[in-house]
C-alpha cells in the first residue's frame, strides 16, 4: 500500500481579480473550431449574480463537455466503453471565458450527446462548469442541463438535487432564438444555483 | 497515445480533506461574505464527465513561455530575477506529467498588467507577468521570472497582500483542476494575509510557501525557489465493484 506516502493536495486559493491577461485568449469561448465541429451549434449565455443581487464582473468560467455523440476527448473515455460514440477532430470540449462589466458571459459550442454514467445508467446531455472569481476562495462546480430533455428526469446528478432546485440547473430557451440556452449563475441567496462537491 | 497513467483513469478519486482547503466563507476576506453559497453542496457521482478533462502537451506552448523576465523582443523586466522550480505529483506521489501550469503575477512594484489595477505604482513595459509551462514525464516544471512586489488592497484598512504568484493547473481531469497562489518564505506580510490564512490546516498553509533553494537558481544570475504542487489523485488500489 502507498497510503503512508499519501500527501493531501495543495490548497486552492482565489483566482483574484487580475487574471484575464494570463488565462484568456481570443476564441477561447468558441468550442466549435470556427463552426467545423459536428452537431447542433448552440449559444450558452447568462449572467453571474452575487449575494447582493448585483452582476459580478471578471468571473472565470470554464466548461467541459462531450461532443455531439456523447464522447469525451480523453483517453478515459476509451474505445472499449465508448460503443459507437466517436471522436470529432474539430471538437475538444473545453472552453473558457470571463464575465463582462454586466456580469454576462457567452459560449459558442455544440449540444452534447448523452454520456454514460455509473453502471449501465446514462446521463442526460450536460455541460460541466467551473467557476472561479475574486471572493471565491476556490472553485465552485455546477452543471448545465438542457430544457425539454426526457432524460433529465432520470439523471443521477440532477436527482441528487432537491426537486425545487433542479430547474435552476436546466437552462432556459432564450426568447427569439432557437439555439440559445440561457443559464444564470447565482452565487448566494435568492435563487442560489445548486453547486456540487468539488 | 498510451502511457502508464491511462491505466489509472478508472480508479476512484480521493475526496478533499476539508481542512486542507479554504472554506468558501472566510469573513476576514471580505468579498467572500456575499459570494460564498449559503446552501450545502450536493454529491456529484464521479462519472466520465469528472474523470476526463482537457489535456495539454509541450506542443501547446510557444517557445520560452516559461520565461517571464524578458518580453517578446528580449528586453529585461525590472526586478530581482528568480527561478521557480518544482514537481507536480498526485496524492500518492505519482508524477503529474504533461500538466499545464499557468502563472501570473504583479511586477516588482506590485502592479498587475491589467486595466483594472489603477493604483499609483509604476507599470513595467517589459513585464507582462504571464507565463506557461507543461510538466515533463517526471512532473517537473521551471519558470524564470522576477520577484513580485506586495500591493495594498483598496478600502481594506491598509491590508497589503504579501508578494505572491498565481498558479493554475489542470492535471488529468476535471477532478484535478485547481487554482492557487504561492508565497515567499520569511515575508512578514504572510502572517497577516487573509487569503493564505483562509486555509485551516497549518501544514497545508505552509505548503503554499516556497522554499528558498539556491540549487535551483542560476549562479550569479537568479535566486532559486522550490515549489512542489500536489494535485488530487486516485487511490493506489483499484476499487472493486
Ligand atoms: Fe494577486
Amino acid at each position: 500500500m502507498m497510503t503512508d506516502s499519501k500527501t493531501t493536495p495543495s490548497a486552492g486559493q482565489t483566482v483574484g481579480p487580475f487574471f484575464n491577461y494570463a488565462l484568456l485568449r481570443d476564441g477561447d469561448n468558441d468550442l466549435t473550431s470556427d463552426g467545423k465541429a459536428v452537431g447542433e451549434i448552440i449559444i450558452v449565455e447568462g449572467q453571474v449574480i452575487d449575494g447582493a443581487g448585483g452582476p459580478l464582473r471578471d468571473v472565470l468560467l470554464e466548461i467541459w463537455q462531450a461532443n455531439a455523440q456523447g464522447r469525451y476527448n480523453h483517453p478515459a473515455d476509451a474505445p472499449a466503453n465508448s460503443g459507437d460514440r466517436e471522436l470529432d477532430e474539430n471538437f475538444r470540449g473545453f472552453g473558457r471565458t470571463l464575465t463582462d462589466g454586466d456580469g454576462c458571459y457567452r459560449f459558442v459550442t455544440i449540444k452534447p450527446g448523452a454520456v454514460p454514467g455509473e453502471g449501465n445508467q446514462w446521463q442526460a446531455p450536460h455541460i460541466a462548469v467551473s467557476i472561479f472569481a475574486a471572493g471565491l476562495t476556490r472553485r465552485l462546480v455546477t452543471r448545465l442541463y438542457f430544457p425539454g430533455e426526457d432524460a433529465n428526469d432520470a439523471d443521477p446528478a440532477l436527482s441528487g438535487v432537491p426537486e425545487e432546485d433542479r430547474m435552476r440547473l436546466v437552462g432556459d430557451v432564450a426568447e427569439g432564438s432557437d439555439n440559445t440556452v440561457r443559464f444564470n449563475i447565482v452565487l448566494q441567496g435568492d435563487g442560489e444555483t445548486p453547486f456540487f462537491e468539488d | 497515445m498510451i502511457d502508464d497513467t491511462e491505466t489509472q483513469e478508472n480508479r476512484e478519486y480521493w475526496e478533499y480533506e476539508p481542512s486542507s482547503q479554504p472554506p468558501y466563507l472566510t469573513p476576514n476576506y471580505k468579498s467572500t461574505v456575499i459570494r460564498s453559497p449559503n446552501k450545502p453542496q450536493y454529491k456529484l457521482p464521479r462519472t466520465l464527465t469528472e474523470t476526463t478533462g482537457p489535456l495539454f502537451t509541450q506542443d501547446d506552448l510557444v517557445a520560452d513561455e516559461y520565461d517571464l523576465s524578458v518580453n517578446a523582443k528580449g528586453d529585461a523586466a525590472i526586478g530581482s530575477l528568480m527561478v521557480m522550480d518544482g514537481f507536480v505529483t498526485d496524492e500518492d506521489g505519482r508524477p503529474a506529467a504533461n500538466t499545464l501550469i499557468e502563472l501570473w503575477q504583479a511586477n516588482s512594484a506590485g502592479k498587475y498588467h491589467h486595466l483594472m489595477d489603477t493604483r499609483d505604482a509604476p507599470g513595467d513595459p517589459n513585464f507582462i507577468g504571464a507565463g506557461r509551462a507543461v510538466t515533463d514525464s517526471e512532473g517537473h516544471y521551471r519558470f524564470m521570472t522576477i520577484k513580485p512586489g506586495a500591493y495594498p488592497v483598496p478600502n481594506s484598512g491598509n491590508y497589503w497582500r504579501p508578494p505572491h504568484l498565481h498558479l493554475s493547473l489542470f492535471g488529468r481531469s476535471f477532478m484535478s483542476r485547481m487554482i492557487t497562489q504561492c508565497y515567499f518564505p520569511g515575508d512578514p506580510l504572510n502572517e497577516l494575509d487573509h487569503i493564505l490564512h483562509g486555509v485551516p490546516d497549518v501544514d497545508a498553509k505552509e505548503r503554499l510557501i516556497m522554499t528558498f533553494d539556491p540549487v535551483v537558481g542560476v549562479h550569479e544570475h537568479a535566486l532559486g525557489y522550490r515549489f512542489d504542487i500536489v494535485l488530487r489523485g486516485r487511490r493506489a488500489t483499484p476499487m472493486v465493484g
